[in-house]
């Protein structure tokens, strides 16, 4: 897993995660430089600028900016929150993170609260990874231990303290103000913006959230430098990143490898399609990225500005491999249930949209359905974009547009012959699931 | 009444926030009670609320928001399959629709013995080992084939 990167290539084995073992990677040298050398803040931000870090939660929206956004001389409170509530469908880059290198996240949540004077530091962690969650917090009570949290972090005036607050189940609180809403005990539902959490976030304090990756990155940039961390990767793209790669692949995992890897060497490093079957489309950036065929896909680079060209997102960096065995109605049908699931009911296009969306899906799916339900599925999520509070809306309506761009002639199959292009049977031996004899 | 295990557990939680802050631990006590009670009833809400100086319909808005309570009672065992695409591309539905037919039960239904109730889960963040189910909210279980699942099923006495 991951030989090239600095994220994952050193932390394998049951015991990597620990402080020690942690240590003697160089772990906590980014901290201990910054503090033992006086490191100006304006340094460390410069760096973090250099590097081309961008938000690896899905955004993509430059660190270092960000960073540059909070009120350093604000008199009280201020907060660090990391996003580690990684339920975008396809995502699974921030549980192995945690789970082999907690304390890499740990030190550059630390940096960040000097940097910006904060604290106080949440991690917010996925509900239903309850064993990384654990652990986290036993690589907190490490650090606490080691004063790398804490009064006075090693003999310095500088004091910060961290936790983890465990989620319980909700996609919205990958959203970054309604994951503050959960921490501060609501229920999950985005807050309007303006303001922006630099100036009003946890408890009405100003508060920088990231995510889990992207604190993951921080040391490195301060051990080697920006302009290091930016040569890994290409031009306004830094670094490495971490791929998530699902569905029809013989090895599903994570791959950590330089932005601008290519897609075809991405989807040889998971094995190759799985059976040997051909590859019919691939959502590159998470469930709510628009699809892409093959052949586009085949085409790209795995960067920001590559596959933004190809009409998609890079998203979180989750690859969704689907096969020709895929039935292209069906799986939307599965997206569309989900968004119309997790919508929080705040806004009016967002909750009945997505359940408009799902039901005409449904309906195609089931073999019910009318030769208008292509234009209105169109026409609902023209209603939903950009008419609500946060990005979930688009997220519902992005698959949707996207697969009937690219697959509309077997939306319109199914609508017309009451069934799917692809046998019952050919789906099921493409899952790879075999039943028991 | 909470007992005094629980407010110890609670307490923890609660010294993580501010100390103006204490509903921030409403989730964590939420989980806590479910754990010990098996359920959230109303009055185990009142009691979490009550506790944390909370308005008990406050505590009730986030036990209902999140999908990881359960309101109502469930059997020992709640498998929560993960049916989203990326898992159903490897076999998540196949996997549910095994355990249904293993167990008798639909989705959100409780075998008679009262010893398992049948989920159908969001994404749990783990698409690269599909099929994935979760065991009472805290055991993750990967890479569910047929001889997996049966293994699963003979662990739950």
């Amino acid at each position: 897993m991951g030989a090239l990167g600095f994220i994952l290539n050193a932390a394998e084995g049951e015991r990597s995660w620990r402080l020690a073992e942690y240590v003697k990677r160089g772990g906590y040298g980014a901290l201990k430089k910054i503090i033992h050398e006086k490191i100006p803040v304006d340094q460390i931000v410069g760096e973090l600028k250099k590097s081309s870090l961008r938000g690896r939660g899905g955004a993509g929206f430059p660190t270092g900016l960000k960073w540059s956004f909070m009120p350093r001389q604000f008199p009280g409170a201020k907060y660090v929150v990391c996003n580690s509530d990684e339920g975008e469908p396809g995502t699974f880059k921030d549980r192995d993170i945690l789970r082999w290198n907690p304390h890499m996240v740990i030190e550059g949540m630390i940096i960040a609260g000097y940097a910006m004077g904060c604290q106080r530091g949440y991690n917010y962690i996925h509900g239903e990874i309850w064993d990384i969650y654990k652990r986290f917090e036993e690589a907190l009570e490490e650090a606490r231990a080691a004063n790398l949290l804490g009064n006075n972090i090693l003999g310095s005036d500088f004091s910060f303290e961290l936790q983890a607050h465990h989620g319980y189940g909700a996609y919205i609180c990958g959203e970054e103000t309604a994951l503050l809403e959960s921490i501060e005990g609501k229920k999950g539902q985005p807050r309007f913006k303006p303001p922006f959490p630099a100036s009003f976030g946890l408890y009405g304090k100003p508060t920088t959230i990231n995510n889990t990756e992207t604190f993951a990155s921080v040391p490195y940039i301060i051990n080697e430098g920006g302009d290091k961390f930016l040569e890994l990767g290409k031009p306004n793209n830094g670094g490495t990143k971490l791929f998530s790669v699902s569905g029809h692949v013989n090895r599903p995992g994570n791959f950590e490898v330089p932005m601008g890897t290519p897609f075809k060497d991405l989807l040889e490093m998971a094995g190759g399609m799985r059976g040997g079957r051909k590859l019919k489309a691939v959502i590159p950036g998470g469930s709510s990225a628009p699809v892409l065929p093959a052949d586009i896909m085949m085409g790209c680079t795995l960067d920001f500005d590559s596959i933004a060209k190809a009409g998609s997102m890079l998203g979180s960096g989750a690859v969704i491999v689907m096969d020709e065995t895929t039935c292209m109605v069906r799986a939307l049908e599965r997206l569309s249930y989900f968004y119309f699931e997790e919508s929080c009911g705040q806004c009016t296009p967002c909750r009945e949209g997505t359940g408009w969306l799902y039901r005409v899906v449904h309906r195609i799916e089931h073999g019910e359905g009318r030769p208008e339900d292509l234009d209105l599925l169109n026409s609902v999520t023209d209603n939903i974009m950009g008419r609500t509070i946060c990005a979930l809306g688009d997220a519902a309506s992005m698959p949707v547009k996207s697969f009937i761009k690219h697959f509309g002639a077997e939306f319109e199959y199914h609508i017309q012959n009451k069934k799917c292009l692809v046998p019952e049977d050919v789906q099921r031996a493409g899952s790879g699931f075999f039943k028991a004899a | 009444m909470l007992s005094q295990e629980s407010r110890n557990q609670i307490d923890r939680e609660t010294a993580k926030y501010p100390a103006e802050q204490k509903q921030s631990a409403v989730m964590a006590a939420l989980a806590i009670m479910q754990a010990e009670r098996g359920w959230l009833s109303t009055e185990t809400i009142g009691d979490v609320a009550a506790y944390l100086g909370m308005a008990p319909v406050a505590v009730y808005e986030v036990a209902s928001f999140y999908n990881m309570y359960d309101l109502a009672p469930v059997g020992k065992y709640k498998i929560t399959v993960c049916t989203n695409l990326p898992c159903a591309l490897s076999g998540g539905v196949h996997a549910a629709d095994y355990l249904k037919q293993k167990l008798g039960v639909d989705f959100n239904e409780t075998t008679t013995d009262g010893k398992f109730t049948l989920k159908e889960g969001e994404c749990m963040g783990a698409c690269g080992d599909a099929p994935v189910m979760l065991v009472n909210n805290v055991r993750m279980c990967s890479f569910m084939q047929p001889g997996q699942i049966d293994r699963l099923l003979g662990e739950c006495t």
